[in-house]
């Protein structure tokens, strides 16, 4: 597969894409992880949810 | 009746919790393979006979093109639940979508960019399709500066719908601005009365990417309505947390 002269437009374009879809792949599982710590460590302290049921189990 | 039901069901955080936890899995899956297939099928694509290989920067630059716009689009739904029908999903899934949609925007912009480099001589022209998308994007910036503004998630919500709303009005300006003026970037190819312009070999590529990035957002934007219900939660347990400390 030859991309002739202009290569380093594509190539560019695609790895740009890749990056930035990476990154809000990451961003979010880092999200999801962080709300999950910080509720076990809200729910370790004693305080729990009017239900009762545990902030983050989310089954 | 059986989507109002299903949106009654889903008007339960912790239902709709439930739900996401068992579909994200099967979203994330899918996405993937049919991410392979586009970017295989893009690969082999043939060169265009006057664009040359250069063509292959459309089956990324389109989706999320389409994207940019879809996006704002389900905001302003989720605008109008908001503002209408009080659902108590309708702004965590605006809030939700700002910064996927932002990120698609941005992806259109600078693709777009480099795709018009070698094929117009300028990676940048003050033209109305140009102009309107990049407005978008700085919209998109607007909303989730908005959102980080307002510390009570009601009163943001209200606020960011009405700007949702009104940034609605750009969508069709963005759709038809190749249509209405004259400008640098070309008119529909694929989405226009009379059908496709495209050849199959990059029609199929194309609309292959187009589902791919499409399920792509609805899988991250699951994901990050899950974080955002559960960054609600943080806020409601610390502030009986602050009230029990203050009793």
């Amino acid at each position: 597969m030859s991309l002739g002269p202009y290569a380093s437009f594509i190539v560019t374009s695609y790895a740009l894409v890749a990056a930035v879809v990476l990154l809000l792949i990451v961003w979010i599982i880092a999200d999801y992880r962080r709300q999950q710590a910080r509720l076990r460590e809200i729910e370790a302290s004693g305080v729990t949810r009017r239900s009762g049921r545990s902030a983050v189990d989310i089954r | 009746m059986k989507l109002t039901e299903t949106l009654t069901d889903l008007a339960n955080p912790t239902r709709f919790l439930a739900l996401t936890a068992r579909i994200l899995p099967w979203l994330a899956g899918a996405t993937a393979i049919l991410l392979a297939i586009g970017l295989y099928q893009s690969a082999m694509a043939p060169d265009d006979y006057q664009q040359g290989a250069t063509v292959k920067i459309m089956f990324i630059h389109v989706p999320n093109a389409w994207l940019s716009m879809f996006v704002w689009s389900v905001m302003s739904v989720a605008a109008l639940g908001t503002l209408v029908w009080r659902h108590p999903l309708a702004d965590v899934a605006a809030k939700a979508a700002a910064p996927i949609g932002a990120a698609f925007t941005f992806l259109a912009l600078v693709t777009g960019s480099l795709w018009g480099r070698p094929m117009w001589g300028t990676y940048w022209e003050w033209d109305a399709r140009l102009t309107s998308v990049l407005i978008l994007f700085l919209m998109y910036l607007g909303l989730m500066a908005l959102w980080r503004a307002v510390e009570d998630p009601s009163r943001a919500a209200r606020a960011a719908a009405v700007l949702t709303l009104v940034g609605a009005i750009n969508i069709p300006i963005i759709k038809f601005s190749v249509d209405w003026w004259n400008t640098l970037h070309q008119p529909a190819s694929v989405i226009r009365m009379g059908g496709s312009t495209l050849d199959k070999a990059f029609l199929w590529p194309l609309l292959v990417m187009a589902i791919a990035f499409s399920l792509l957002f609805v899988t991250l934007h699951l994901a990050a309505m899950r974080n955002e219900i559960l960054r609600r939660r943080v806020r409601n347990l610390q502030m009986m947390q602050a009230n029990q400390q203050a009793a």
